[in-house]
């Protein structure tokens, strides 16, 4: 069922704007395009590549949302191929979450990652519920591959984080 | 050939982290009074399934006869060999690891296996997807289509977990080989390589740093857990030597500035610096370990065949299996 009156004109700026609608599996209020792992996308008369990186090279979530994002795109343009590659070629790097990203991460009870690319154990972390520093890092790896475990010391909340990589 | 394995006879202890096959998992199962059971898939549990049997061993494909051949004087295939033997490390490591899910003798640990494993595995998909496009096959052909003799990682990694210490101490040289390793690939003048070594680095900076946290952690606390560490560093060192065994045409990597160093400066350097992490410890550093092991040319241990059994199954059934 088309509806050719209301379809919007593929440029990439609609592209961008409809892959705010398309979402982290692991974390749910979390867009794409505010994870940062989009990369561009190629509009030709033969169709359009979207091209996404992975937040970590084995990350199980990419088939997901390569799926998601031909189904989004693809009702938004029916009739258009939609067809998405993966690329290291600008690796992600947890610097690239945008700030509203930031946001959505702490609302969702993760603390996001500190800032300039500090991979190190133990690294200041403020809990997301209370915003106390003084927390401890129970385990570097996480339920998965983009997360750490802590506890908050002050209000006695574990919580995770979103790794710095 | 009769595999004790899937002897439904056989009374194989369930949930068993303590498996043979090097000395000291025989002193730790005589330590827990268990009976240390055989190199044995992740749960120890025996499948109950009726499940078609596999395909038997397939032959070496085209593509590794021509490695094989050519390696040693082709730049090109000595390449395909690097990305080969990259693969198969964080594979056969990431496997391993694996088997740790659900049994590692603390619940966060049993996360951080279980993350780590993860990680290898996903960088194994990356090299094989590197090496399948120039092969012109697909990437789990070149992970799975391949005999035992095929797989060119080193002996060390495919040793059975054998029991806690041996596993912490064994991912604790290997990641150390590994950051020394990625250094030395992060300016490869092949573009495909370098471009993602720099993502890898950082990913594996967690492991090295949770490697050192629990050498230091066994070292530094009780009697107990030291005497563990100082038991299962021997068997681990004696076979850490495999993962400086020259690639075939390893020359020409260095030469063409694939591979910034060769082998043998990899293998002074982690000698330096592992041995001067122990010393750090007071732990004795054995000999440096001996080279002869041929992991990089496809000969592997009696521990590999059983393994490799259980990792290829699934392609054997059935080659076009998807989760």
């Amino acid at each position: 069922m088309t509806d050719t009156a209301t379809t919007t004109t593929l440029t990439e700026a609609a592209v961008v704007e409809a892959l705010r609608d398309v979402y982290d599996p692991e974390i749910p209020n979390l867009s794409l395009v505010d994870l940062g792992i989009y990369r561009g996308v190629q509009i030709t008369p033969d169709g359009l590549t979207v091209t996404i990186t992975p937040t970590f090279v084995g990350c199980p979530a990419l088939d997901y949302m390569r799926d998601q994002i031909v189904e989004k795109l693809t009702d938004l343009w029916p009739g258009t191929p939609v067809e998405v590659q993966v690329s290291l070629a600008q690796p992600w790097t947890s610097n690239q979450i945008t700030e509203e990203g930031r946001k959505r991460l702490k609302a969702a009870g993760f603390a996001p990652p500190p800032r300039g690319n500090l991979i190190r154990l133990e690294p200041l972390v403020a809990c997301p519920y209370c915003n106390s520093r003084n927390t401890l890092l129970e385990n570097a790896f996480g339920p998965t591959q983009c997360r750490a475990i802590y506890y908050c010391k002050a209000c006695r909340q574990p919580f995770e984080q979103f790794k710095a990589v | 050939m009769s595999n004790p394995l899937h002897d439904p006879a056989r009374e194989v202890p369930r949930f068993s982290s303590v498996t043979t096959a090097t000395a000291d998992a025989h002193a730790e199962a005589a330590r827990q009074g268990v009976e240390a059971v055989l190199p044995s898939p992740a749960f120890d549990v025996l499948p109950t399934l009726d499940l078609p049997t596999p395909g038997p061993a397939p032959a070496l494909p085209q593509w590794l006869v021509t490695l094989d051949a050519r390696a040693a004087a082709d730049q090109e295939q000595a390449l395909n060999g690097l990305l080969l033997s990259l693969a198969d490390d964080e594979f056969i490591v990431g496997y391993r690891n694996s088997e740790w899910t659900g049994i590692a003798p603390m619940l966060e640990e049993d996360v951080a296996f279980s993350s780590m494993a993860q990680d290898e595995i996903g960088h194994a998909r990356l090299f094989y997807g590197l090496l399948a496009d120039r092969v012109g096959v697909d990437a789990d052909q070149v992970a799975y289509g391949r005999p035992a003799d095929g797989f060119r990682h080193a002996q060390l990694l495919e040793l059975p977990r054998t029991n806690w210490a041996f596993t912490l101490v064994r991912q604790f040289l290997y990641d150390q080989y590994d950051q020394l390793r990625l250094e030395a690939l992060s300016h490869s003048q092949y573009v495909p390589l370098a471009e993602v070594i720099g993502k890898i680095q950082r990913e594996e900076k967690y492991h090295a740093m949770h490697g050192t946290a629990w050498m230091r952690r066994l070292a530094e606390n009780t009697a107990e857990a030291r005497a563990r560490l100082e038991a299962a560093l021997p068997s681990a060192w004696a076979a850490a030597g495999s993962l400086f065994e020259p690639l075939p045409g390893e020359a020409l990597l260095v030469q063409a500035g694939i591979l910034a160093q060769p082998s043998a400066d990899l293998h002074t350097a982690w000698l330096g610096q592992v041995g001067g992490f122990f010393r750090d410890l007071g732990i004795m550093v054995p000999a440096p370990p001996a080279a002869g092991f041929g992991g990089r040319q496809g000969r592997h241990t009696a521990d590999f065949a059983p393994m490799w059994d259980e990792l290829t199954i699934v392609y054997r059934i059935d080659p076009a299996a998807r989760w």
